[in-house]
């Protein structure tokens, strides 16, 4: 069993607001994250892949193919998107860094050949990152 | 479902690696310049790894805010920009960078209850790294490759 890591980035803008709640509680909660305008970040993702190395090829996966997946499923739909507005699974959960890392993980299962997923990890800042191993 | 909420802080502190249960020779063998007598110091990376579940209200493992403040409080002002080995918690235990580690992991996991510490990992420079406790990590490794298995496409 062998871990392979692969990076992506995009950028996306969001804010986080629950609509349960007074815009009172929501700037209370989430402070300048409630801005209602949205602000922006460069993403960093890290998926990690585990599996056995094929004898042929010497790969746990072809890294083409995790690229490719990483570009369909992921960073096409949210790249200079603006997460609560445009991508479909915000609509009912707010996109917290967590919130991302599990979304990215259901984009992702079943979509690599060869491997299966281990974790993601969505960076929103260098100093502050989710990670999601597909625990419930 | 449950997540992990990192964050990384930095801290710079001196220290000297001595054990007062070894020979002078003994110690500069053991640990090299590191035992050189008046010290050094690192900027060392404190990364905090919390897990829980995601409040489904928040969207949130743990609240930002109130672990930068305990962090803040229990290590950062402890242990920024002083000597290591003058610590308390260092009279009898060398400031390796792995007991450092276990240090700052006790501290936290008594003083933030509002998630579970999962694990913390010290940074001493940017090639060395160490990280406590470990059986998290295989733990959660564990549980994903149970639910991964035959995932392919």
């Amino acid at each position: 069993m062998i871990l392979l890591t692969r990076k992506a980035e995009f950028s996306a803008s969001h804010y986080y607001w629950n609509d349960a709640w007074s815009e009172e509680e929501n700037v209370r909660k989430f402070g300048k994250c409630a801005n209602r305008n949205g602000h922006g970040h460069n993403y960093t993702l890290e998926v990690t892949v585990s599996g056995e190395i094929d004898a042929a090829t010497g790969f746990v996966v072809d890294l083409k193919h995790l690229k490719e997946v990483l570009e369909r499923e992921v960073v096409s739909v949210y790249d200079h998107r603006h997460l609560n507005l445009e991508v479909p699974e915000f609509k009912a959960a707010i996109p917290t860094t967590e919130n991302i890392a599990i979304a990215v993980w259901k984009r992702l299962e079943g979509k690599i050949s060869g491997a299966s997923l281990h974790r993601v990890r969505v960076y929103e800042l260098p100093d502050l990152f989710a990670d999601y191993y597909g625990e419930l | 479902m449950k997540a992990y909420f990192g964050r990384r802080y930095t801290l710079s502190a001196s220290h000297r690696l001595h054990s007062e249960n070894l020979s002078e020779i003994e110690n500069q063998a053991i640990y090299g310049k590191c035992n050189n007598p008046y010290g050094h110091g690192h900027n060392y990376i404190v990364e905090v790894v919390m897990g829980g579940q995601v409040d489904p209200e928040t969207g949130m493992v743990s609240d930002l805010v109130e672990l930068d403040a305990c962090v803040r409080k229990e290590i950062l002002d402890r242990f920024d920009h002083t000597n290591l080995n003058t610590h308390a918690c260092f009279q009898n235990l060398v400031p390796t960078t792995e007991n450092f580690n276990i240090v700052i992991h006790d501290l936290l996991r008594t003083a933030f209850m509002k998630a579970e510490l999962s694990v913390v990992r010290v940074e001493e420079t940017s090639n060395n790294s160490f990280e406590y406790p470990v059986a998290n990590s295989f733990e959660r490794s564990r549980g994903a490759h149970s639910r991964g298995k035959g995932s392919a496409a």
